[in-house]
């Protein structure tokens, strides 16, 4: 897979799905695709956020440690962006990422991220974007619970 | 030492100094009879000789009569003066050379004494002095009393003779023109040296201010990263800049004294011919003096000029380097030096360190009389485990560096079963007692050397020469001896194998390892023993087992898990996470002529690709890649960091391709040859791997690989040197040795494949039992200047092994693991612990917790012992100790 695969596939993901074709072109040849084997970690829960991930093939799961033991939260399928929250504000990483197939992901460090974010204004508009669109998701589902009676 | 260069030139040069003396001498009659000769060979041989066939030749004062035609006669006087030259010339080569050896002997040993001197300066005295100011003084500074010490005694004997044979001359032609030649000498004699007078305390000044320019610079180059943390360059340049304005303007006031001393000579030089025409011109005109008289007169004193000159020369040089002596002298001289005998005296058979240590009213005071440890004593067995604990500035350091004589106390003692360690020589103190601070220096040698730097005391196995270093190793021996430098050669084996407890180099190498385990530093060795390369002298099988490391990697690439991570190098396949650049090398430059960035521009590189057809597919792929990067880089700003990350083009070059990718545009023909060259340099970058741009397909794979034969196999003789080629049966020496365990690449794009690999690497070197040969390739790692290639972790792990295997009788820790992680803190206290057993260690601890493993505790508070004993004691009480273990 070459260079304008991971453009087209990058234009599914919806942040970057209104941002000119050469400037993911640059996205892309400037982050580093990798591979992880099955079951390989991609980061783990309380690590230093230090890059965000592209999965571009492959299915990876979302675990978090409760007393109870590991539980897997989400799985995450192709064209999912993941990570980008502990590179955003500076915390932890909230979860660990874990490859349950061979996955294969673009991975975004933070210097790169925020380099792209200054650069190229549009792309932290749709960022933005996105955000908001979750922040009001997860407002109307706490309303809803905050609703529900008891 | 001699407080005057003169006592010291002549305390160690006087005999050859007379001998000069007398070669000169030697010489005065043949110079004046190579002066006179002329005079005879047109007086007697070429004018017609009214006395018949008889000629004669004054030789030394005697008539000598020669029976010959005048043609032979003055043949025989035209060789004689050939002769003359000969012998002149011999004579004046030969004084020269021997003045020149004089000096640079003494220079020598000058030098070698200034720097045994530093050697006993007592510690206190580094504070004092920069190593800014120590270099210049024995590099620079003594450099020009070389030249003096050859010319001390001779210039003034060979000039000054020449001088009084001129000046007597004169006298003879008229005593008259002889005083007025000589008046102005006396004059000269004492306004000079007034007037140099400044000058010289100028100079002295200037060389003070040069030391302290040097002072700084080492000061900012040791504190550069301060300079840049606090942002204060332009305070730094600042100062900088006073400091050359304080030296111009001495060098200003130094040359308009100089040249004024100058003038005045000239001037006083050119007032005596005002006598000779005045008082001279009215003698002849009184008929008291023949004009001829007056012309050899004045022809002599212009010969006169040359010789006061030197004269003059030869003084101003003197009083330069007595000043320059003097200055550098009283800076060797601090107070309290160890004892030249303490430093070079061998000790007697058994170690004084033993039995009782007992510190005795120990204090020590600072210039200001401040106390940093005040009347201190206690005792204990030599073979105890003491632990000193305290607050930073309790005293502590200081008592540690006490107790290994390595700050002498301004009062009290430090015994060794009732012997004063003051009066121990250094062999007993720097070996029976190991001493390790906290901040580790190490020499610039590798690893493994600085690993054994504490057992090298004496050579004490001759190294064997081979015929033709035989002599120059005697001669150097001789010189030594001769200049009073050092007795014994550097470069035989230097090693004390019995003080380690072993009995040849094998057993050393097994009880390093042991060390380097016991100091937690065995797997950073190893790791850079994978960086490294082997040392060519070292070679043995080494090369031969890491060549059987590869071929049981290569094994295991077909499995699963290894198979993705590696992609082997092949002779007949394109490797496809190399550049294209190695791909067409397939294998290492040796020196810089093929440098991979480069490789473009080598006009063989372009033969071969002129050769089999690439030079215009390459030009197509380059012009291909600067598109994509005008296209994908042209946006950001110069200087962006993704130019220098990621761009094959420099920022300031993009502007000049997207000008050449229009003229490219236009057609080939529009490209000059330099527009080729940039576009062709282009795919040798290209990693088809890493940058996934699918400009290299199968096919333009097949044809590199064409060009990968075709460059080996036409390689000319002249460079055929400047290549390591990958061979899979064959040890690259230029790859080190993970490399050549590897023999392939990374893959790229494969998650932590670095990891894995090396992970895998390690599997197969323990499977081959291969551990310790990576671990003796990673001693020789270069441990660079002050160990600055290792990490500080690294070098103090390193300082305490290297005193460890001295296996002293007392083993001294100045806080010396506190830079290391907590739980390496503790391991390596209890190995050290566990090996000393029955062995004394005296270890200041900066983490309490710790005392509990020692058999007495000495608790230090504002410069005193305020409690010891045995831990259950002092946590019992409630004391210092208890408060100390409270407030952790």
């Amino acid at each position: 897979m070459g260079l304008l695969d991971e453009v087209e596939l990058l234009r599914k993901i919806p942040i970057f799905s209104k941002i000119e074709p050469s400037k993911l072109k640059l996205l892309a040849f400037t982050s580093e695709r990798l591979t992880y084997a099955e079951g390989d970690v991609l980061f783990e829960q309380g690590d230093a956020g230090d890059a965000a991930y592209i999965i571009i093939g492959g299915k990876a799961d979302v675990v978090v440690d409760t007393p109870g033991g590991p539980l897997i939260v989400a799985t995450l399928d192709e064209n999912e962006i993941v990570g980008e929250i502990a590179i955003l504000c500076d915390v932890p990483r909230t979860a660990t990422v874990k490859a349950k197939t061979e996955v294969t992901t673009l991975r975004i460090t933070k210097d790169l991220f925020f380099s792209l974010v200054v650069e190229f204004p549009q792309i932290a508009v749709e960022i933005m974007r996105e955000l908001a669109h979750r922040l009001e998701v997860t407002t109307a589902r706490l309303r809803e619970a905050v609703g529900k009676p008891q | 030492m001699e407080k005057s260069i003169f006592k010291y030139i002549l305390k160690y040069s006087a005999a050859q100094q007379i001998y000069l003396l007398c070669v000169i001498l030697a010489f005065y009659p043949f110079l004046f009879i190579s002066l006179d000769l002329p005079k005879i060979i047109i007086n007697r041989a070429i004018k017609p000789n009214a006395d018949g066939d008889v000629f004669e030749a004054p030789i030394f004062g005697y008539e000598i009569e020669f029976d010959v035609s005048q043609l032979t006669f003055l043949l025989i006087l035209s060789f004689f003066y050939l002769a003359l030259v000969f012998i002149t010339g011999g004579f004046k080569y030969y004084i020269n050379v021997f003045k020149g050896r004089m000096g640079e002997r003494l220079l020598r040993r000058l030098r070698y004494q200034l720097y045994t001197r530093i050697l006993r300066f007592p510690l206190p005295h580094f504070k004092k002095v920069s190593q800014g100011e120590l270099i210049p003084m024995i590099t620079a500074e003594v450099e020009p009393l070389g030249g003096f010490i050859g010319i001390a005694f001779a210039d003034p004997l060979f000039f000054g003779g020449q001088l009084m044979l001129i000046l007597g001359y004169i006298f003879l032609q008229d005593w008259r023109l002889g005083l007025a030649a000589a008046a102005l000498i006396p004059v000269q004699g004492f306004i000079i040296p007034k007037l140099q007078k400044k000058v010289n305390a100028l100079g002295k000044q200037r060389v003070q201010n040069v030391r302290r320019l040097s002072d700084h610079l080492s000061e900012s180059v040791s504190g550069i990263g301060e300079i840049h943390a606090h942002d204060t360059s332009n305070l730094e340049l600042s100062r900088f800049s006073s400091r050359l304005g304080g030296i111009y303007l001495i060098r200003y006031e130094i040359y308009r004294r100089k040249f004024f001393v100058k003038f005045l000579n000239n001037f006083i030089d050119k007032l005596t011919p005002f006598f000779f025409f005045s008082i001279g011109g009215f003698l002849v005109i009184e008929g008291h003096l023949t004009v001829g008289a007056l012309v050899a007169v004045l022809n002599a004193y212009k010969d006169l000029a040359s010789p006061w000159k030197e004269l003059l020369a030869w003084y101003q040089q003197k009083e330069d380097v007595r000043i320059k002596y003097e200055q550098v002298v009283e800076q060797f001289e601090p107070q309290g030096m160890l004892e030249e005998n303490l430093q070079h005296d061998e000790p007697t058979a058994s170690s004084p360190i033993t039995g009782e240590l007992s510190v005795s009213n120990v204090s020590v005071a600072d210039e200001d009389g401040v106390r940093s440890i005040d009347t201190v004593s206690f005792t204990t067995p030599s073979t105890a485990h003491v632990a000193i604990v305290g607050s930073s500035g309790s005293g502590k350091d200081d008592l540690a560096q006490v107790v290994a004589r390595l700050l002498a106390p301004t009062s009290g003692r430090v015994l060794f079963g009732g012997q004063d360690i003051a009066n121990m020589p250094e062999a007993v103190t720097g070996r029976d007692i190991a001493y390790v601070g906290s901040n580790a220096y190490l020499q610039s040698f590798s690893v493994g050397d600085n690993l054994v730097y504490g057992l090298k005391h004496r050579p004490l196995v001759d190294r064997k020469y081979n015929a033709a270093d035989t002599a120059a190793a005697t001669l150097e021996k001789a010189e030594a001896a001769e200049t009073g430098n050092s007795p014994y050669d550097y470069n035989a084996d230097w090693v004390d194998y019995a003080a380690a407890g072993v009995s040849d180099g094998e057993a050393l190498i097994g009880r390093v390892n042991t060390l380097l385990g016991m100091v937690e530093l065995s797997d950073d060795v190893y790791q850079l023993g994978l960086r490294g390369t082997i040392n060519p002298k070292k070679r043995g099988d080494i090369e031969e087992r890491i060549m059987s490391a590869r071929h049981a990697l290569r094994d295991r690439l077909s499995e699963p898990e290894i198979a993705p991570l590696i992609e082997p190098f092949d002779q007949t396949r394109f490797n496809t996470n190399a550049s294209v650049a190695e791909n067409i090398l397939f294998g290492l430059p040796v020196g810089d002529s093929f440098d991979l960035e480069k490789l473009a521009e080598h006009p063989y590189i372009r033969q071969v690709l002129d050769k089999v057809g690439l030079t215009e597919d390459f030009l197509a792929i380059g012009q291909n890649v600067a598109q994509t990067m005008v296209e994908l880089f042209a946006d950001l700003p110069p200087g962006h960091e993704f130019f220098e990350q990621f761009s094959f083009i420099d920022a300031e070059d993009l502007p000049d391709y997207q000008t050449l990718l229009g003229r490219a545009a236009r057609g080939a023909d529009g490209l000059t040859e330099e527009d080729r060259l940039r576009l062709i340099s282009l795919p040798f970058k290209l990693n088809p791997a890493r940058h996934r741009l699918d400009l290299i397909d199968e096919r333009m794979m097949e044809r590199i690989l064409e060009a990968r034969e075709a460059f080996a196999a036409d390689l000319p003789e002249a460079l055929s040197d400047k290549v390591a080629f990958f061979d899979v049966d064959a040890y690259n020496p230029t790859a080190s040795l993970q490399d050549n365990i590897l023999f392939g690449k990374l893959a790229y794009g494969q998650a932590q494949s670095a990891a894995k690999v090396r992970e895998v690497i390690a599997d197969v070197i323990d499977n081959l039992d291969l551990r310790d040969t990576v671990i003796s390739v990673g001693l020789d790692f270069p441990a660079g200047t002050g160990g600055a290639r290792l990490s500080q972790a690294q070098r103090q792990k390193l300082a305490i092994a290297r005193a460890v295997i001295k296996e002293p009788a007392l083993l001294i820790l100045n806080e010396a693991a506190v830079s290391l992680d907590q739980s390496v803190q503790a391991v390596i206290l209890d190995n050290i612990l566990n090996e000393r057993h029955g062995r004394g260690v005296i270890w200041v601890l900066n983490r309490i917790d710790d005392a509990q493993k020692f058999d007495e505790i000495i608790v230090m508070k504002d410069g005193r012992v305020v409690e010891n004993g045995s831990y259950d004691n002092l946590s019992a009480q409630d004391g210092e100790f208890k408060a100390l273990l409270g407030s952790v």
